[in-house]
Formats: C-alpha cells, structure tokens, sequence
C-alpha cells in the first residue's frame, strides 16, 4: 500500500519537478564553475541561466513523454492483460456483455459498489488488475526517475564554454509556440471529423436526400431503422423553416435598432451621452443566454400571449415571436458596435464634402456615410445572423419542440439547436439513428455559420483595405 | 446664402424658378425629415435601452426574495423513544417532526388535516434534526426551540406570491392551513429571515432546500482547468503568430481558423466534446474535466485574438531597440515585448472566462445538466454549472424555483459584473498608449 502510494501519478510528478529544480541548479553551478576556469562568464556562449534551463530541460522533458505515453496507453494494454486471463466463458461473451464485466472489475479495484455479486473469477481479475497496476506504477516510476537522473547527468557532462545553451533553449520554446498555435488547425479538424462521421453514420441509414428535403420531423419515432416510415420522420425541412423564422424575426428587430443606434451614437449623439450608452448597449451583450431564455418563456412569451389574447388572436405560449424578439435584443449590440465602428472608418472628408453641397445631416448619413460603410455593415450584419442561427439557450427555453412547417410566427416552431439538445441530452445509445441525427443538424450548422462566417470576414476585410 | 435680392429676380422670371427657391421650398420638409431621423436613431437607443432596463426588473423583482427564507420555530422534545443514538440514520426523524406538530395543534385529528398540518415545515427538517443530533447526542431527552424552514408553498404564502383572497380551490395553502399560519404568526414563531441555504447546499427537488454551492462550485472547477488551460496556450499561439511567424499560407490559414473559431456557435463545441473527450477518449460524463476542456477551446480563439492585439500595440521601436543592444528575438520579447503586453493579454483572458461562465449549450451536450446533490470535490466528480442550474430550475414548474432561478441569476450577473470590472480595472491600470 506504502509503495502504491509512494509511486502514485501526482506524486511521480512531483519528484520530477524537484528533480528539474536541482538540475536547473546543477546546470547553472557547472556552467559557473567552468567559467570560472577560464576566468569570466563571458567567456561562455550563454549566459549561465541557459546551461541551468537546458540541463532542466534534458532532466524534464524526455520523462514527461513517457509518462503521458504511459498514462494514455496503460489502461488498454491492463484491460488486455486482463482480458486474457478471464476464463473462457467470460471471455467469449459478446462485446456489451464483456465491457460489463470489466466494469465490474475496474469498480472493484477503486473500492466502488459493484452492480451484482461478485464472481470469484471477476474477483480474481480485479485482483490481477490490482497487482499489474502496482507494477505498473513501480516500473514507470523507475523509467520515468532514472530518465530524468540520466537525462541532466548527461547533458551536466556536456556543458563547456562552447555549448550553445541559448540557440538549444530558444528552439525547444520556438517549437512550443509553434505546437500552441497549431491548435486551431486541430480544433476545427476535430470538429469536423467528430460531425462528419456521426453524420456519415446517419446518412448510411437515412438517405441524405430525404434528411434534407424531407418535409416531417418526428425522430424520437423511428426506434429502428428498418421501421416502416422512419425515414419520412427525418426530413429536416420544417426544422430548418423554424430555424429561419426565429433567425429572420430576431433580425427583423436588431437590425433596424442596431443599424439606427450605432448611427446616432456615432452621428449625433453628444460625446457624455455616447460615453453612457455605448457600454450600456454592450452590456446586453455580456448578459448570458440561459438569461435571456429565461427572461423569454418567464416575460416576453406570456406578455406576447396575453397581447395576442386581447386582439383574439391564438398565440402560442411557445411562440417563435417571443424566441425570435429576445433573440433580436441579444443581437442588437453586435450589429451597433460593428457598425458604430465602420461608421467611424468612413473618412470626415467625405462628411464634409456633402455638408458642404447643402445637404442635410441625415441626407449625408443616408447618402453618403452608409452606402460607404455598407460592406461593413453587412458583414456585421452576416456575422450576426451566423450568431442567431447558432443559438441555443434562448430558443431551448423559449421555442417549442414539435416541429410545425408554418409561416405564423405565432405558432411553435423548433430550431436546428433545440433539436441537438433535446435528442443528445440524457444517456441515449450511440447507435440509433435518433442520436447520429443530431450530428447531421450539427453538421448542417457549422456549415452554414462557416459560410456566413467566411463571407462575412471576408467582405468586412476587404472594406477595410478600401480607407487604410 | 444667396438671398440679399430675391424679390426681384421672382418676379422678372416667374415661369423658371431658381434654384434657392426649389431649396428653400423643400427646407422645411427636409429639416423635418432630419429631425424625424434623429428620432429614430435616438428611440432605437432608447428602446435598447429600455429592454436592458426590463430584463435586469424582470429578474431583481423576481429573485430579492429569493434571499429570505420563511422559518418556522418549533418547540422540539428530543424523544429518546424515536431516536437511536448509535444510529440516527435509521432513526424516525420525520415522525418527530410529526409529533411536534401535532403537540402544537392537538385539535387536528382527522388524518387530512394531519396531512396538511405536516406539509406545512420543509420535509428538511427531519433532515436538520439528524444532523443536531449526529452532532451532539447529548441532545436526546431535552425539549429545544429550533427554526426549521418552512415549506415552498408557505414561504410563497409569506413573500405574498400566493394571496388569501384568491377561492381556496385555486390556492395551494388552504384555509385552514391559513388559520395555523396565522397563530403561529401572532405567536411571532414564523418569520423570514437571510436564507442560508441558498448559498450552502446543493440542488434539491424543494426549492426550500435549494443551494447554489454545487452548481458554483462546479463552474469554479471547469473555468479553472479553463484558465490554466487556455491561458498559457493562447497567449504562446498569440506570440508566435505575432512575433515569430513567418509570413506564407500556412500562417494565413492558422489565422483564418483562429477568426472561423471565434464565431463557430458553441453548441458545436459541444458536439465536439460529446464525440471526441467523451465517446473516443471515454472521460468521465457530467465532469468539470470536460467541461473546462470544451470551454477551453472555445475561449482560445478570444484569447488569443485579444492576446496578438495586445502585441501589435507594442511599438516596434521597443523591439529594435532591445535587438540592437544584442538580444535575442526570443529575448526580446520575453524580456521586453510580452510584459508590456501582458495587461492587455490578461485583461482578454478575463473577458473570454466571463464569457465561458454564463456558456451553457456546450455543458449540456457533455452531460453537466444531471441533477446533483452533493457538492463536487474534483475535475472528475460529476458536477453541473451555475448557467446550467439555472437552465435546470427555470424548467421546474414550482413557484419557489421561479424564484430561485432569478436569484441565481443574480448571483451570476454579480459575478459578470466583478470579473468585468476586474478587466476594467486593469485595463486603465496598466494600459499605456504609445
């Protein structure tokens, strides 16, 4: 139990960076020392830090790989181990059956409850378990000790005065940078290849054609693929048409309020009144969206409700207009301050000249200032519905879940978003097209906000390269 | 302006106008136009304005009194009868409660009125007894006076939610219950006082006994794995594209990427998570670990896009001039660049870890949306955030949740509102312009 404790992960760690602190220290004294012979430490290449940071790193780095290889590659070669040494009738049960199994006996070497009796082989397993896994420990705490004593003996041995410390040091930081700012790259492969694989998946099942241009939507239905009628309950039309609406009515509201308010912030407003508002208006943009959602299904939905009630009109209380007009308030920020910011671009020359001919204030704004700063503005405005589109919380709160083709914004209609939430929130299995549906949406999403994403990008560059 | 004769020219030419005329004409058309426009623009700020207004009413008027708690006092006889010292767990607490309310009102008899007279303290308060009673044993055999909470429905009746003149059917407190609250009302024995529990405990199913600690301490475990995470790589991303790389297509789709991220709706991040930390790499469900690693990647790009602005706004002369003495381009900028930058950097980071608090979408696709008691002691524990508790009792029909959910709300909205300030702060602390 002592040696299980002593050569535990997080102490390993530990006692590495102990290790990588004397080696540090050791590197230094050695690069001094030697300097000291021949008489200055400018005689050396580097300065005596970088003997000590490389002599650290030699101690650090190599035994760091190996045990983060380890600690991703031990618990499948345990498993495998183990597996090999269950008697055949449990080894020969079919794969679920099997992982339960190991279940059992991972939960039996952590202390945990176990689901049913205990066998005696199972028991016997988690007692193997247990021993490879003290082994284990040992052998990778010696690995990992006697590579980093191996690593800053040697690299102390070679320090000289001719060592470049520095060169070595700053290209073991380049390639850290270099690592760090690759991660976008792997951020968005994942993305796509987590989606597009969960969506192939989907689309081996369902064809893409009926997914896309199917008209009924009813996925908690179809419980098995060869169900009579489960491929007409996967036609995402009337998800998409609710997306659009609820999108469609949000920017209805924020781009007429945003557009309007950036120009009279930026325009006519005094410089203490726009010192006020600019932030405040920004604030709605800080609000979380779960608040939002709130605020939708416990005021506006109601209050919407009630109003359509006195003209006797049947409103839903799940309406896309109440979803689509907190969502418009969420949006009005990103449009004022991405407009306020092109409306500033455009050079006062061009303000001046049309004064000057006698037109107006607003004459010049309508006439000249916005038809300048348009591709600004529509990029801001492109990037705003790519962010409606997208998202979730408020229509999660606020939209309905049934899904109704209609054009009566009134009524309920549900959104690409609620759709993945509601089919993967919960423990679903992985197999159903129920679940792998919810990647196609996804897969749908990330497309369309990338393409309105790139457009928008693009179009507010090139303006910009037009006045700089 | 043009007008020292016009009298004359009018009445020399009276079929062809001139030109001021045609402008003068149309002037009070076009100042009305100007001034209707200026209108507009100042009621679209208002109107914006007002909606912040309403929402931050909305959510205060519904969640103040989320802070107070009904209490009851009662007058309770430890029996040593129902209670076993040695194992309290397995003792009739609930039935003590029961006995001291019907100590209280030893008219109620039919088992009905029972039932109604016991409904009226928080099914908490057995609870609250084991517990006393865990800790100090010593307690059993002696009468004490003890506050317990009350239920939902009474603190509801108290704060006035639920009104007396409203038909008894339509109520949730009957009348008679009424009559109970009033003697104990008169007696002074129930009151609101600063709920506790609201800052202590963790989820419940009564809204009298539901806490914010769990959901906090949740967000507290995600958002610092996020920081730690997204921090140094953001800011190591941010210098190598500013500072060290070179200038070709590969740079340019990094950048590209990074800008692509930053607008990628979260739920796909989500999806993200959902496929690769938790079916491929088989991380535990519900865990803070997966959730500070989604939000991590989500915060990068903020990061980093607020990081490299940082360091465009270091003069290049700082640069040159740290070149020229003989440093390093890797000294230059650890030496010299990145501390003038670092304000600007950290005051990013602050804005991108508000922003992944009130991040709710991605959590729910990694399964932090369970409902959990216990508070969370790990990256590993199942746990759930602040945005998403309150995604979770926004869905309870319960009044008392309404409440709670506004008063969460609020909490997280003070929260925003210290972490932003923080970035203010050190913004007009440290931010020099060159």
């Amino acid at each position: 139990m002592l040696k299980q404790r002593l050569m535990s992960p997080l102490v390993l760690i530990l006692i590495l960076l102990c290790l990588t602190g004397v080696s540090y220290q050791l590197g230094r004294t050695r690069a001094l020392s030697v300097a000291k012979k021949l008489g200055a430490v400018k005689t050396l290449h580097s300065r005596p830090v970088y003997y000590g940071v490389l002599t650290a790193l030699w101690c650090g780095l190599p035994a760091l790989f190996v045990f983060v290889a380890w600690q991703v590659c031990e618990p499948v070669i345990m498993t495998k181990l183990v597996v090999a040494q269950l008697p055949e009738e449990i080894r020969t049960l079919p794969e679920n059956r099997l992982n339960l199994a190991l279940n059992d006996i991972k939960n039996l070497v952590s202390g945990n409850i176990v689901s049913s009796e205990i066998k005696p082989e199972i028991e016997e397993a988690a007692n193997l378990y247990k021993n490879l896994q003290a082994t284990g420990n040992v052998a990778l705490g010696v690995v990992i000790l006697s590579l980093a004593l191996i690593g800053a003996f040697f690299s102390r041995q070679r320090i000289t005065h001719v060592l470049r410390a520095r060169n070595h040091v700053e290209n073991v930081f380049t390639f850290f940078l270099i690592a760090c700012s690759t991660f976008a790259i792997f951020t968005t492969i994942g993305i796509v290849l987590s989606v597009l694989f969960e969506a192939i998946r989907f689309f081996k099942v369902i064809p893409i054609s009926d997914f896309l241009f199917g008209l009924e939507w009813s996925p908690q239905m179809a419980i098995r693929s060869d169900q009579v009628g489960s491929s007409g309950a996967f036609g995402a039309i009337p998800v998409f048409a609710g997306t659009a609406m609820i999108s469609g009515i949000a920017m209805f509201v924020a781009v007429p309020l945003g557009l309007m308010s950036a120009i009279y912030l930026s325009e006519y407003a005094g410089k203490s009144f726009r010192s006020v508002a600019k932030p405040l208006l920004e604030i709605l943009a800080g609000i979380p969206t779960v608040v939002y959602g709130f605020f939708a299904a416990l005021t506006v939905a109601p209050f919407i409700r009630n109003m359509g009630g006195t003209f006797g009109l049947d409103v839903s209380s799940e309406s896309a207009l109440a979803a689509g007009l907190v969502m418009g308030i969420m949006i009005i920020p990103f449009i004022s301050s991405l407009s306020d910011d092109v409306i500033n671009a455009v050079p006062q020359a061009m303000r001046d000249g049309a004064l000057a001919l006698g037109a107006t204030k607003s004459e010049t704004i309508k006439q000249v200032v916005i038809p300048a700063a348009l591709p600004g503005i529509v990029g801001g405005v492109l990037l705003a519905a790519s962010r409606a589109i997208g998202e979730t919380m408020i229509v999660v709160m606020a939209a309905g879940l049934a899904a109704n083709l209609t054009a009566n914004p009134l009524q309920a209609v549900t959104t690409v978003t609620v759709q993945i939430v509601t089919l993967l929130v919960g423990d679903q299995e992985f197999d159903s097209p129920k679940t792998l549906v919810a990647f196609a949406l996804g897969l749908v999403l990330f497309i369309v906000t990338l393409m309105l994403n790139i457009i928008a990008l693009y179009v507010v560059r090139k303006y910009r390269e037009q006045y700089e | 302006m043009n007008n020292t004769e016009p009298e004359q020219t009018d009445a020399a030419q009276p079929e062809s106008p001139r030109t001021i005329d045609i402008v003068n004409k149309g002037l009070a058309k076009r100042y009305g136009r100007e001034k209707r426009f200026k209108m507009y623009g100042f009621f679209a700020v208002a109107i914006s304005l007002s909606f912040l207004a309403l929402l931050f009413l909305t959510i205060f008027s519904n969640g103040y009194s989320a802070f107070y708690q009904t209490y009851v006092k009662l007058e309770v006889f430890f029996d040593p009868a129902d209670i076993d010292v040695d194992d309290p767990a397995n003792s009739n607490f609930p039935g003590l409660v029961k006995k001291t309310l019907r100590s209280e009102f030893p008219d109620v008899k039919k088992r009905k009125e029972k039932k109604k007279l016991y409904s009226l303290v928080s099914s908490g308060a057995a609870f609250q007894l084991q517990r006393m009673i865990e800790q100090q044993p010593e307690l059993v055999g002696s009468t004490m006076t003890i506050e317990v909470p009350a239920d939902d429905d009474v603190d509801m009746f108290m704060k006035g939610n639920i009104s007396r003149d409203v038909p008894e059917n339509e109520r949730r407190i009957s009348d008679r219950q009424l009559d109970w609250i009033d003697k104990w009302l008169k007696e002074g024995r129930i009151a609101k006082r600063f709920n506790t529990t609201f800052f202590t405990s963790g989820d419940s199913r009564e809204p009298e006994l539901a806490g914010i600690l769990g959901a906090l301490t949740g967000s507290i475990f995600t958002l610092a794995l996020t920081l730690l995470l997204s921090f140094p790589v953001g800011v190591a991303a941010a210098m190598y594209l500013e500072e060290f790389a070179p200038r070709n297509r590969w740079i340019d789709l990094v950048e590209v990427n990074i800008n692509n991220l930053a607008a990628v709706p979260s739920i796909v991040f989500g999806l993200l998570g959902l496929a690769v930390f938790i079916n491929f790499f088989h991380l535990p469900r519900s865990a803070p670990l997966v959730g500070g690693l989604v939000l991590t990647l989500m915060t990068l790009p903020v990061i980093i896009i607020a990081s490299r602005a940082s360091l465009q706004s270091v003069p290049p002369s700082i640069r040159e001039a740290a070149l020229g003495v003989g440093a390093s381009k890797v000294q230059t900028v650890l030496h010299h660049v990145l501390p003038l930058a670092l304000p600007g950097m950290l005051t990013g980071t602050i804005i991108g870890i508000a922003r992944a608090l009130g991040e709710t979408a991605p959590l729910l696709m990694i399964g932090m949306v369970a409902f959990i008691v216990d508070i969370p002691k790990g990256f590993t524990d199942p746990a759930t955030a602040l945005p998403v508790q309150i995604f979770l009792w926004a869905d309870s029909p319960e009044r008392g949740f309404v409440e709670r959910t506004s008063a969460a709300i609020i909490v997280l909205l003070v929260l925003l509102v210290v972490i932003n300030s923080l970035a203010v702060i050190l913004r007009n602390r440290f931010e020099r312009r060159w």
